[in-house]
């Protein structure tokens, strides 16, 4: 899901990029207000244990691998525009030190997994969990949540890479950047995600809400609603 | 009550586990992710290397490219295997640094007028 250089036009990223700004910004103006310097190793926290998720490689079906994020799980404890910072320092350390993920891309990789899917998973998980108010069920609703989170991140990194043909290829026919039409790109990375990967994160989202809820560690999630917002 | 610790040390068993995402995809011969090949892998696949691509694709050299070191990449799974740790290790750090940076910034003038 780490898009590497070479493979978006740079009207692509550099669109990217502007999308990103402002959302930064925001994140980071809405936590400047909100997050209390108790809670804020949290981020750190956060920005390594998503880093260390995503070394986690799954092989899946057609032959690839993939990964989880722990997107949303970040955002249940953060909120959103937390998780929004946190996975935007794991992204930029992969792609500076580890070559996970290109330095033009950046953008791209964090509209996709670092907003799209902690936006869409929390935002699944808020709807859940309202109906089902048991623990047991908050635990079910965050394990969706992050199933759809991942999945969302996956769609629109497909949508990126399938749309660069459209965009760009030669007077040869041949594409000047990524190969692979929208009708390639959806279905190869969805079917990994919608089965695999996504019920990895799922089982890692859900999982760890249930047993950190129930341990010393329960406070991550308490007040993570009212300190850093939807 | 908050108590950071226990966090940190979690991060510090997950890095410790890591080589399992390095070894099962190794052991069942996935390739890599999709959307993710080397120009060389395009090449094989498509039968050329898209010229923006090409021009593109080595636009930054990672000191640490894909958590193995530098020509290592091939090296016996169990020398990657620690180079693996030790990426995970180093995340943690370099993570950790980040965003301790980051959310002094934004909290730091809050924490200084409280004291």
């Amino acid at each position: 899901m780490h898009i590497p250089d070479g493979y978006l036009g740079p009207p692509t990223y550099l669109a990217a990029y502007a999308a990103c700004a402002p959302l930064w910004g925001v994140a980071a103006r809405r936590l400047r207000e909100r997050l209390s310097a108790r809670r804020a190793p949290l981020l750190a926290i956060s920005a390594a244990f998503s880093f260390l998720v995503m070394m986690f490689n799954v092989p899946l079906p057609g032959g690839t691998t993939g990964h989880a994020v722990g997107g949303v799980l970040i955002a249940i404890a953060v909120g959103p525009w937390g998780a929004m910072l946190s996975i935007t320092i794991a992204l930029v350390i992969q792609a500076l030190l580890f070559g996970d993920g290109g330095i033009t891309s950046i953008g791209a990789n964090c509209l996709n997994i670092a907003f799209v899917m902690p936006f869409t998973g929390y935002a699944a998980y808020r709807l859940l969990s309202g109906l089902l108010a048991s623990e047991k069920g908050k635990a079910v609703a965050a394990g969706i949540g992050g199933w759809v989170g991942l999945n969302a991140a996956a769609l629109t990194t497909a949508l990126m890479l399938g749309i660069q043909p459209l965009l760009h290829t030669g007077a040869d026919g041949r594409a000047l950047y990524a190969p692979y039409p929208l009708s390639v790109a959806i279905p190869a990375m969805m079917l990994g995600h919608l089965t695999l990967a996504g019920t990895v994160e799922g089982l890692i989202t859900g999982l760890t809400v249930y047993f950190l809820r129930r341990s010393q560690s329960a406070w991550v999630f308490q007040s993570a609603a009212e300190e850093a917002g939807p | 009550m908050r108590d950071y610790r226990r966090l940190w040390i979690g991060l510090v068993l997950l890095a410790l586990a890591s080589p399992i995402g390095l070894y099962i995809p190794e052991i069942m011969r996935a390739g890599s992710a999709w959307g993710e090949w080397g120009v060389d892998e395009i090449k094989q696949m498509i039968g050329y290397a898209p010229a923006g691509m090409e021009r593109h694709a080595e636009i930054w050299k990672a000191p640490i490219p894909d958590y193995a070191l530098p020509g290592q990449e091939q090296a016996p799974l169990s020398r990657r295997g620690v180079t693996y740790v030790l990426s995970g290790l180093l995340g943690i750090a370099a993570c950790g640094g980040g965003g301790y940076l980051l959310t002094r910034w934004m909290t730091g003038n809050r924490g200084r007028r409280r004291t």
